[in-house]
């Protein structure tokens, strides 16, 4: 079995309003920082997984992202993939 | 009714589930059961609510993790047969996480967790949850929630419109949900969702008694 250290990052669909993102991007210009043009939130989240090969375990991660770590409807995913 | 009972469903983290089930009880005469998350058994109950809260703490997005409980991996069946299920604010989001309802709930437009009494217009009387039927078309129910904003694409919306499923409207939209849409049901009318809060508008000690029609009408076959 091989390991592998899975970052997989979630974002909210750029057509989707970031209410959050707003409210730290104006933080942001009020602590003084210039030329900021966007500020949009979105998740990292860390798996360490095991699995017979990469492809078995980006099939793993793949259903995890749909089913679960993002909800497609207003997030997009990706990830990185590193054997430990 | 006397043998009818409704299926109050208990997550960690639900908070409106004892609003409910005095409501029901206590309003309108309506048997109640508590059922725990992990029950599947869904045999002895006649509708089910999934009330409102913050099911898993709200942990990823709401009703994310809700979704993957037995009992909701029990209520495709008891969807299916036709017998009745309604969301309350959390309770919807779940449904919408589960895929029983299209589109999704997110962050309110304005970041604040609103809790206000809102006028509603009655859209659709499908699955016959309200009653529009007289004059009475806009209704008064209280909301409590930060991340009600419904989104779908525009495929979506095109069909919710099509085929009446919008149920209720907000006149003033306070949180950014698209075409103001405040609950939705099903095709087949069985399932509702909605973000206002009709178990906390059935006294007129506590304000109201437009929430009365809706869960009323969870007996109806």
């Amino acid at each position: 079995m091989d390991q592998f250290a899975v970052k997989v990052f979630v974002r909210l669909r750029p057509s989707v309003l970031d209410p959050a993102g707003e409210a730290t991007k104006s933080a942001s210009i009020k602590l003084g920082a210039e030329g900021i043009k966007s500020l949009r939130i979105g998740k990292m989240i860390e798996v360490k997984i095991e699995g017979n090969g990469e492809n078995e375990v980006r099939e793993k991660i793949d259903l995890l992202c749909d089913r679960l770590f993002a909800n497609t409807i207003i997030e997009d995913y990706e990830y990185s993939l590193e054997k430990l | 009714m006397d043998n009818f009972v409704v299926g109050v469903v208990v997550f960690p983290g639900s908070n409106c589930d004892r609003d409910v089930s005095w409501a029901l009880e206590g309003c309108l005469d309506i048997r109640t059961k508590y059922l725990w998350h992990e029950s599947s058994d869904l045999s002895d109950v006649d509708a089910i609510v999934l009330p409102g809260g913050f099911s898993y703490g709200d942990y990823l997005r709401c009703g994310a993790i809700a979704r993957f409980s037995p009992l909701i991996n029990a209520l495709d069946e008891f969807v299916t047969s036709g017998k009745r299920v309604l969301g309350i604010c959390n309770g919807f989001q779940i449904l919408t996480e589960s895929g029983f309802l299209p589109g999704v709930l997110t962050a309110n437009k304005n970041l604040n967790f609103i809790c206000d009494d809102v006028e509603l217009d009655i859209v659709s009387s499908k699955g016959g949850w309200f009653n529009n039927e007289d004059e009475k078309k806009t209704i008064k129910l209280p909301i409590a929630h930060g991340e009600g904003r419904y989104h779908c694409d525009s495929d979506t919306l095109k069909k919710l419109v099509d085929n009446e499923l919008i149920a209720l409207r907000y006149k003033n939209n306070p949180n950014g949900s698209a075409f103001d849409i405040a609950g939705i049901t099903n095709e087949k009318g069985n399932v509702l969702g909605l973000m206002p809060h009709p178990e906390r508008a059935c006294d007129e000690a506590i304000g109201g008694t437009d929430g009365l029609f809706t869960l009323k009408s969870l007996i109806l076959k």
